[in-house]
């Protein structure tokens, strides 16, 4: 089990991909087309995002609920089904070369990268494993191709890799009605990690776990994403977990990436009013200071406002930002954010 | 005892769960007593993890599910005396609920207003539209909105935040004396959570309403409860002033609650711990 570890530490190959990306999205545009009885919608629920993922790193997405994490993450794991089209731009995967996307991939070749390469860690766990079926049979449908192994030395392996997750093996013959909620997602990360994959996307791991075993989740994944070198795309609206986990953070609203940044430079410093908001709203126990919510409902991704989308909620509107998109610009290393009125320059 | 809003004394719930012979027995909530004071406003925060007994409280608060033993008692009348329809109506119309997920308390397919008007004429007792409309509209202006936002629009038009206000209005419409919340702001986004959570705060001050704030966000519950009961596998295992309590918790399971709150201010952030495997469940 540890060669793979090996040969990705190896100085080599360190040096010429010091911090190659394992993910690269440009420009990429997810809209939902319906024809319900003549009425046509078009839902813009992805509109020109670009970023990336790189090596050996937990890369947050955060906004509120309709900024278009799902359909992004949809996007990425090639679950793209109509109404949800792609519209433009491209998903560059380091292990799928030559591609725009697992969307566009031959059927093979998504079934070879599938949880080989790319993993999945869902909201509700129960959803990922089967209920009829003891856990030993998920680990079997999910990981025994990929790993190449003899019956006898998959479950050895499996065992391996749960004695190394601090689990016990008996948990193999057990249904998941047996197990608690906490206990089924650490099974279930034990699972998107079991192959070893480049890249792990983690859709609100821990929104249906319990307060108390929230931590011991967060820092299981960021353990075993240490331990293997592997990155984690990790999608959720919750800032605390996002400060306990993400190295790089960015900031989604309606539809479109606002601000990009690292970590601590956003949750210190952060340069977008949208984000200067979500950070100024979390409460901390033994702080007393009165505040206020965000006024306002999301804009409606059908018939989104010109312009900047924040704009009808913003309290720094000015002229432009009614007529134009605001485009990135760069406010020191890695930081990124797409505002006219943090920078006046940017101004047409 | 007078000069309680609510008193529950010794309130235990037991479910019992499968058949005659191999019945098991779960105790959901166990000896359980606090009161609610009449004299000024107070919103009481209960929690604890999940299966702490929290929501089978709320809805023996609620007389959705009888306890088992013991007596709750609202202002004088004990619940178990309610028995007819006019008596529950008088009590509904002091005690009113608010549920998660406010996808899920509307029906998708009927028009918002119609919740309003229902209420109205129920409890308000008004007979005419344009009273029903006014009240309503003046319930709804309480929480932020207006009638105008909410007329003829269906659930799925509105975000989360504004269908959990407009549930607050329906609420607010009986005049009630207590406000049951269960969970109001976990489904919502953290930016609406704040004028949710506000919202109950100018409840207890302007219109003098209390609340049982029934939650496991520990940050919502510091900013606007006053006090705080914390619950474990059905029992009350620290109780006090909200302030007092979060700030120094003294119970260890009250000291690894506060401790599982993930702060986006620690900026130092904490070094990854080997989780722990002695939460493992004993299994068959």
């Amino acid at each position: 089990m540890s060669a793979p570890l090996a040969i990705r530490s190896t100085p080599i190959a360190q040096e010429t991909a010091p911090r190659m990306p394992v993910v690269s999205v440009e420009g990429l545009k997810a809209y939902y087309r319906t024809d319900h009885f003549g009425v046509k919608r078009l839902v813009r629920a992805v509109d020109d995002v670009t970023f990336e993922v790189r090596r050996d790193e937990i890369y947050g997405l955060a906004g509120e609920s309709g900024a278009g994490k799902t359909t992004l993450t949809k996007t990425l794991t090639g679950a793209v089904r109509p109404p949800l089209q792609i519209v433009g731009g491209t998903i560059a995967f380091s292990f799928l070369p030559g591609t725009q996307g697992l969307h566009c991939a031959p059927p093979p070749e998504v079934s070879r990268v599938r949880w080989r390469h790319l993993s999945y860690i869902m909201q509700g766990s129960m959803s990922v494993l089967n209920p009829v079926r003891r856990v030993r049979s998920s680990f079997e449908d999910f990981a025994f191709r990929h790993m190449e192994l003899s019956r006898r030395g998959f479950d050895a392996a499996v065992r391996a890799h749960l004695a190394r997750m601090q689990l016990e093996p008996n948990v193999l013959v057990a249904y998941p009605h047996e197990l608690s909620g906490g206990m089924r997602q650490r099974i279930s990360i034990a699972l998107a990690t079991i192959c070893r994959p480049e890249l792990i996307i983690a859709d609100e791991p821990t929104t249906a776990v319990d307060v108390i075993v929230q931590k011991d989740v967060l820092a299981m994944i960021r353990s075993s994403q240490k331990e293997m070198g592997s990155s984690v795309l990790l999608v959720t609206h919750d800032m605390g977990v996002h400060a306990y986990l993400s190295d790089r953070l960015g900031i989604m609203h309606a539809g479109r990436l606002v601000e990009e940044g690292r970590s601590e430079e956003i949750l210190a410093r952060p340069r977008h009013p949208y984000t200067r908001h979500l950070i100024s709203s979390l409460l901390r126990i033994g702080d007393d200071t009165p505040r206020r919510g965000l006024e306002g409902s999301p804009p409606n991704l059908a018939d989104p406002p010109p312009g900047c989308r924040f704009h009808p909620r913003c309290p720094l509107a000015m002229d432009v930002c009614r007529r134009e998109v605001p485009p990135f610009t760069v406010h020191g290393p890695d930081h990124r954010v797409a505002c006219f009125a943090v920078t006046p320059e940017a101004r047409p | 005892m007078s000069g309680a809003l609510i008193e529950l004394a010794h309130v235990s719930k037991t479910f019992t769960r499968g058949g005659l012979f191999a019945a098991r027995r779960i105790e959901a909530v166990a000896d359980v007593s606090f009161r609610v004071a009449a004299e000024r406003p107070v919103i009481l925060t209960i929690t604890g993890e999940s299966g702490s007994g929290k929501t089978t409280l709320a809805r023996m608060i609620l007389k959705i599910v009888e306890p088992s033993a013991g007596a709750i008692v609202f202002c004088g009348t004990d619940l178990k005396s309610i028995r007819d329809s006019a008596a529950r109506l008088a009590f509904m119309r002091q005690v009113q609920p608010i549920f998660q997920n406010p996808f899920e308390v509307f029906n998708p397919l009927k028009h918002l207003d119609r919740y309003l008007y229902i209420t109205t004429r129920r409890y308000g007792g008004a007979a005419d539209m344009a009273t029903v409309e006014h009240r309503s509209d003046e319930a709804l202006r309480q929480v932020g909105l207006s009638l105008g936002e909410i007329k003829r629009r269906f659930p799925h038009e509105l975000s989360g935040g504004q269908l959990q206000r407009v549930a607050i209005a329906r609420a607010l419409l009986a005049g009630p004396a207590l406000i049951v919340a269960d969970e109001p702001v976990s489904m919502v986004d953290a930016s609406l959570r704040m004028s949710i959570a506000n919202l109950f705060r100018s409840l207890r001050d302007e219109l003098r309403i209390s609340t049982i704030y029934i939650t496991h966000d520990l940050t919502t519950a510091y900013y606007i409860s006053d006090e705080i009961i914390i619950m474990q596998k059905g029992k009350i295992v620290e109780r006090g002033a909200a302030r007092t309590v979060l700030s120094a918790p003294q119970h260890p399971y009250s000291r690894q609650l506060k401790d599982a709150v993930l702060s986006p201010h620690a900026l130092s952030r904490q070094p990854a711990l080997p989780h722990d495997a002695r939460s493992l469940p004993r299994l068959p």
